[in-house]
């Protein structure tokens, strides 16, 4: 098998080599697309490697040291989710929770968010964090560089090459999962809150379909959190897979619904 | 591309997308981190690159050209084992010895970054770690003896150092 990688230094080079992503297979660190080579699951015919592109940083302005003066976060692609882990609740715990220190150390924020549609189990647990913080994703593609939503931009990641990721800092976060005390590949339901500036809670799960979804009939009914997690299920349609079935998931969505939104309010 | 794997300067040739682990063991002839799953699964191939520890198996070796590898047998030497390798000795921490490498590896990363004798700290940081023989409960107990001690009371039966191959030396 020969494989013609590039190796981009540069997130512009990065830009040229993805074109209109035809045929390129992106590995940032590898640690969903290794497994399918390793198994031969499938034989690209050119790579786009990360690794060197320079795209891993977290843009934050501090007031003060260790604190958020507001203004939104934006962070590279290529990060990896061990830098992530000092974040404010969603998207911290949300990384701290996803595998070991080893995988997170080389696991990126854009593999996360771009991990393809679970043939297994899912593996994109950053997405729901995301979906809860209303997150801009900016990639490029066949139609050039765009921003939008996380929502509008999940169905489409796998024609895009994701760049960075900026949101606001909410007001506060919360997130609760399915507890495995092993790292197993993935975190079989987890569920990430936060609350904007302006008080509106938006919710957003992973582990309940092909990616993250938002929880809109649970974020609707958010006051009365025991309400929003019976609510919580008429957003998704559970499957089974090796660890849990689609019933357990079903019993478990609304607990960790009111989890949420319950450490949401005693932390606001 | 160009390797220094346990502090010698190593050559590779194998393919850019060839797993580290594949280049270290078929390539390079350092055979302590073990293939257990080829999938990031089980820690038997846990090496360290440039200090931290990572899966082998799931690093294409372009991503680390340049980069400086240590592998359990750039820790210490049959005659001179490290604090950890003692401990896992000591404590009867290997059974048939396969998540051995990975696991010291891992242990050796925790301790050099400040980890503490805690059992709960020292489980979530060897959680990605398989053993199918020991229980863990041993190898707990040799990573947390680790953090306090650097010489443990063993008898050291080293093979003749002239026949002894350690990975990654020429
Ligand atoms: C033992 C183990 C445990 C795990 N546990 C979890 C878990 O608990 N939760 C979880 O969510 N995941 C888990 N994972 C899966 C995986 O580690 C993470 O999802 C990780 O964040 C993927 O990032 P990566 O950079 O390694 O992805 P890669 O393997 O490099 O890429 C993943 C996918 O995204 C695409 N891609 C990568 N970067 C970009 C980009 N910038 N733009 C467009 N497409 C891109 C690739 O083409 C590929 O399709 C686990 C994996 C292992 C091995
Ligand atoms: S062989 Fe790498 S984790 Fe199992
Ligand atoms: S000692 Fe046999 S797998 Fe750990």
């Amino acid at each position: 098998m020969s494989v013609d990688v590039v190796i981009p230094e540069s997130e512009s080079e990065a830009v040229e080599a993805y074109g209109d992503g035809s045929d390129i297979t992106v590995i940032a660190g590898g640690t969903i697309v290794m497994q399918l080579l390793n198994y031969q699951r499938f034989e690209p015919s050119k790579v786009l490697l990360l690794a060197h592109a320079g795209m891993s940083y977290i843009n934050m302005p501090v007031k003060e040291q260790g604190q958020n003066d507001g203004s939104t976060v934006t962070v590279g692609a290529t990060t990896p989710l061990a830098d992530l882990t000092v974040l404010a609740s969603p998207l911290g715990a949300c990384a701290a929770n996803v595998a070991d220190d080893e995988i997170r150390g080389q696991a990126t924020l854009g593999g996360n968010l771009c991990s393809p549609a679970p043939p297994e189990h899912p593996s994109g647990d950053l997405q729901g964090a995301l979906i809860a913080l209303d997150a801009m994703v900016r990639s490029t593609g066949a139609d050039g560089e765009k921003s939008e939503q996380i929502e509008d931009f999940l169905p489409h990641r796998s024609d895009r090459l994701a760049l960075d990721v900026s949101f606001e800092p909410p007001a506060s976060g919360a997130f609760a999962a399915f507890r495995r005390p092993h790292a197993h590949h993935y975190t079989p339901l987890a569920v990430s809150g936060a609350t904007s500036a302006d008080g509106t809670v938006r919710l957003g799960v992973t582990g309940a379909g092909d990616f993250g979804i938002r929880l809109n009939a649970a974020e609707a009914a958010a006051d009365d959190p025991e309400a929003a997690g019976e609510a919580s299920l008429t957003d998704v349609t559970m499957a089974d897979d090796a660890i849990i079935s689609g019933w357990y998931r079903e019993q478990l969505l609304p607990t960790l619904v009111k989890r949420v939104l319950n450490e949401m309010k005693d932390g606001s | 591309m160009k390797l220094e794997v346990n502090g010698v300067n190593r050559e590779v040739r194998s393919e850019p997308l060839t797993p580290l682990l594949d280049v270290l063991r078929e390539e390079l002839d350092v055979t302590s981190p073990k293939a257990g799953c080829h999938a990031g699964g089980c820690g038997a191939c846990t090496v360290m690159v440039d200090g931290k520890p990572r899966r082998s198996c799931l690093i294409p070796v372009a991503a680390v050209d340049g980069a400086s590898i240590t592998t359990v047998e750039g820790l210490g030497t049959p005659k001179d084992p490290s604090a950890v390798q003692q401990s896992f000795i000591h404590h009867y921490a290997a059974q048939c010895g396969f998540c051995t490498p990975g696991m010291v590896v891992a242990a050796t990363a925790y301790i050099d970054g400040g980890g503490s004798d805690d059992k709960d700290e020292i489980a979530k940081a060897i959680s990605g770690h398989v053993c199918r023989c020991t229980g863990y409960t041993k190898i707990l107990d040799a990573i947390a003896a680790a953090t306090k001690q650097t010489e443990f009371d063993i008898t050291i039966i080293a093979p003749d150092p002239t026949t002894v191959t350690i990975g990654g030396s020429e």
